[in-house]
């Protein structure tokens, strides 16, 4: 039987994702980063790894929920072993805290480079090292050439990269597959109870390759992420709790 | 094998080195001189000088009255021993034992060398000979013990090498003060007419140590190989090292980098054979012109890769710098070895921890790069202040003894050190109801706490820290404390601590 005309567009789909850097899953690996609802947004429906991910971030405030919605990605990437460096050059980040988001702090090597130009020129080597599963980098500026460099490297060894931008003025273009941005948001807890509630953010996909951009409301509760999709589902789960 | 030993007799050391620097001196007649109770002594001169009859220790007023063309330069002390030091390190490259023999001599442990130069001939003329060049007038002298060496190369007149244990026919014709003894001893030998080793030298120790001193018969019979004696080296061997004398001088990169791999594969396949690994190596390059320098590299694990390695000297092969005059002398010193790691144990692991290899040579690479200072591991410390509750892990193999806690919230981004802000709250002990920070108003909606976290006294004086888990209209979570007690009178002194995802 000859191929209808929509199998030959979604092989050509397929081949051009693999051209362009992506690589399919490796047999044996975990890649369900156990995003929900959000996943849906990326091309087949799983979370890029092997690729620069790129955060946005203009406050202090800001930065934290990056590192927490990273830090929950990180979990699952870790888990099948390899090595975390995260490197920056004012640092900020409190390591107790990553346990609170499933990643051993001991896990974690941190690299405090004294001088700001060096911060990426240490990202790159570490994205080249087959040994490390992820590399998490603190920056301001990051180029369209500099990005690129960042991808050429990940593409030989598949290690997954994010780019946490503090204090950006103006997103430029980048290589990166996608761009994100996360704001913290009230948290909710039930009805009439005090105090502060789980970590929920606002997280908005500004751009992904061959993906779908989207904006969805996230919570970190028990360990893992939950999409709140609905205010309608909302009111539900809050019958039920 | 029987011990052998070099002494180079430096016979003007300080007016050969003045000359060098100014070539325009070369075959005048100029002394050195120093004070002395206020007069000027003359402590070096040289030959032409010599031939006027000026001597050591004679004045500089008596001298120009002698010499009326002498030229007379100020010395400073120590430099002889300065310009020695200089010289037992171009030594080196001759044996790795060698002894400062101030204040105008070297004593070299030659055992086992001079076979690499052809011979102890052979060796001794390549020393006069680059000594020369250079502008070192030198007599060396080799022997079976350091005394007859040293004696040899000062007072013969002839017979530079001492064939093996003729020792003690070498020294016979010899004047006294072949033996290193004291200008006392020296006197009172002369007084009774020994004017010759040999006159006494078949005296009974007892006669001699009755007359001359304990110290006298020591020096003869060390000379004499009866006594040992032993050098001190000017740098310790290293048990692990290699060296590669290059035919012509080196000046380009390339070369230098083909050296460098030479001398590493050496290296690691001796080591390798020993089930042992590089963790400080030294890579040092010896310039024809007499100047020297080094790289010194660390590693996290103990490793005898060579590419790896090469990678960590690479990065610092800027600062070899072969001048004009080129590179002829390359060595790599293992200064510290541990035994390798066994790789069995981590073969199951697609990817292992973060003592894998490959992560351990990226961090080399990078603490290269930027200090392994700046590369931080951190350990749960047994600590509620959270300044201490993460603790520096200086090895990066080491595991947690105990558990991270997870019982209380913790902020993700936490400041250095807390910024003051104006809080207000309605009751005492109470959340905040609204806090300024950096000049602009958060209104609190939702709080947590307070979390009571004593000061650590015996480690520090200070207040403790009540800490809030505050959230603002707009979902931001903050986390904020208030230092000592709730006091109606005095200020209260609220910080900003962190940032909560």
């Amino acid at each position: 039987m000859q191929p209808t005309k929509q199998d030959i567009i979604s092989k050509l789909r397929q081949d051009m994702i693999r051209w362009e850097g992506f690589r399919p899953p490796q047999p044996g690996t975990n890649n369900d980063l156990g995003l929900g609802p959000v996943a849906a947004a990326f091309p087949d429906g799983v979370f890029p790894t092997g690729a620069i991910h790129e955060f946005i971030s203009n406050s202090p405030e800001a930065t934290a929920a990056c590192g927490g919605f990273i830090a929950g990605l990180v979990q699952k990437l870790l888990s099948d072993g390899g090595a975390c460096l995260w490197i920056s050059y004012t640092r900020r980040i409190y390591p107790p805290a990553l346990k609170l988001f499933g990643v051993d702090p001991d896990r974690v090597i941190f690299v405090d480079v004294p001088m700001q130009k060096d911060v990426l020129w240490v990202t790159e080597e570490a994205l080249k090292c087959e040994g490390v599963a992820t590399v998490i980098c603190e920056t301001k500026d990051l180029s369209f050439t500099e990005s690129q460099r960042l991808q050429l490297a990940v593409e030989k060894s598949h290690v997954t990269g994010f780019i946490l931008r503090k204090d950006v003025k103006k997103a430029n273009t980048t290589a990166c597959v996608t761009r994100w941005q996360i704001r913290p948001m009230r948290s909710q807890l039930r009805t009439g109870m005090p105090g502060v509630g789980h970590p929920r953010w606002q997280v908005e996909l500004l751009k992904v390759r061959n993906g779908r951009p989207g904006s969805w409301i996230v919570e970190w509760k028990k360990q893992s992420f939950q999409t709140i999709v609905t205010p309608q589902i909302k009111e539900q789960t809050r019958q039920y709790a | 094998m029987p011990k052998r030993f070099a002494s180079i007799w430096f016979r003007h050391l300080l007016t050969d080195q003045k000359a060098i620097r100014q070539p325009g001196l070369k075959g005048k007649a100029y002394v050195f001189a120093e004070p002395d109770h206020g007069r000027m002594l003359i402590t070096a001169l040289t030959e032409e000088a010599r031939k006027y009859g000026v001597t050591e220790g004679m004045t500089v007023a008596d001298a120009r009255v002698i010499a009326p063309d002498l030229q007379v330069f100020d010395g400073k002390p120590g430099r002889n021993v300065k310009l020695l030091t200089g010289l037992a390190e171009w030594c080196l490259r001759y044996t790795p034992l060698v002894q400062l023999d101030p204040p105008d001599g070297l004593l070299l442990d030659v055992t086992g060398c001079t076979h690499l130069k052809g011979g102890e001939k052979a060796f001794l003329q390549e020393i006069v000979s680059r000594l020369k060049t250079i502008g070192y007038d030198v007599r060396p002298a080799i022997a079976d013990t350091i005394g007859t060496a040293w004696g040899v190369a000062r007072c013969a007149s002839s017979g530079l090498i001492v064939a093996e244990s003729e020792h003690r026919n070498a020294l016979m014709p010899l004047p006294p003060s072949a033996l290193r003894l004291s200008l006392n001893q020296l006197l009172k030998l002369r007084n009774l007419g020994l004017h010759q080793v040999s006159t006494f030298i078949y005296m009974p120790n007892s006669v001699l140590r009755r007359r001359f001193g304990k110290d006298m018969v020591l020096r003869l019979q060390q000379a004499l190989g009866q006594e040992p004696e032993y050098l001190f080296p000017l740098k310790e061997p290293v048990p692990y090292n290699e060296r590669l004398e290059c035919l012509e001088a080196i000046k380009t990169r390339p070369a230098i980098e083909i050296a460098l791999n030479n001398l590493l594969e050496k290296l690691c396949k001796r080591l390798h054979g020993e089930g042992l690994g590089l963790r400080l190596a030294m890579f040092t390059w010896y310039r024809v012109d007499g100047k020297n320098g080094n790289i010194t590299v660390g590693t996290n694990h103990s490793s005898n890769r060579v590419q790896h390695l090469f990678k960590l000297f690479f990065n610092k092969l800027d600062t070899v710098a072969p001048g004009l005059a080129g590179i002829e002398l390359f060595t790599l010193d293992a200064l510290k070895t541990e035994p390798v790691s066994d790789k069995q144990s981590e073969i199951w692991s697609a990817k292992g921890g973060i003592d894998h290899e490959e992560v351990a040579e990226l961090l080399d690479r990078v603490a290269g790069r930027i200090g392994a200072a700046n590369i931080h591991h951190y350990l749960p410390g047994e600590h509620y202040w959270p300044e201490r509750t993460p603790k520096l892990n200086t090895d990066i193999k080491k595991t947690p003894e105990s558990e991270w806690r997870t019982d209380k919230p913790r902020p993700m981004q936490l400041l250095d050190t807390p910024e003051p802000i104006e809080a207000m709250a309605l009751t005492p002990d109470y959340p905040p109801k609204l806090f300024i920070w950096k000049g602009e108003q958060h209104v609190i909606v939702g709080a947590d706490g307070p979390e009571r976290i004593e000061r650590e006294w015996w480690l520090e004086p200070g207040e403790h820290r009540d800490y809030y888990i505050a959230e603002d209209e707009a979902g931001q979570r903050y986390w904020l404390f208030r230092s000592g007690h709730y006091n109606a009178e005095n200020n209260q002194h609220w910080y900003l601590h962190g940032f909560f995802a």
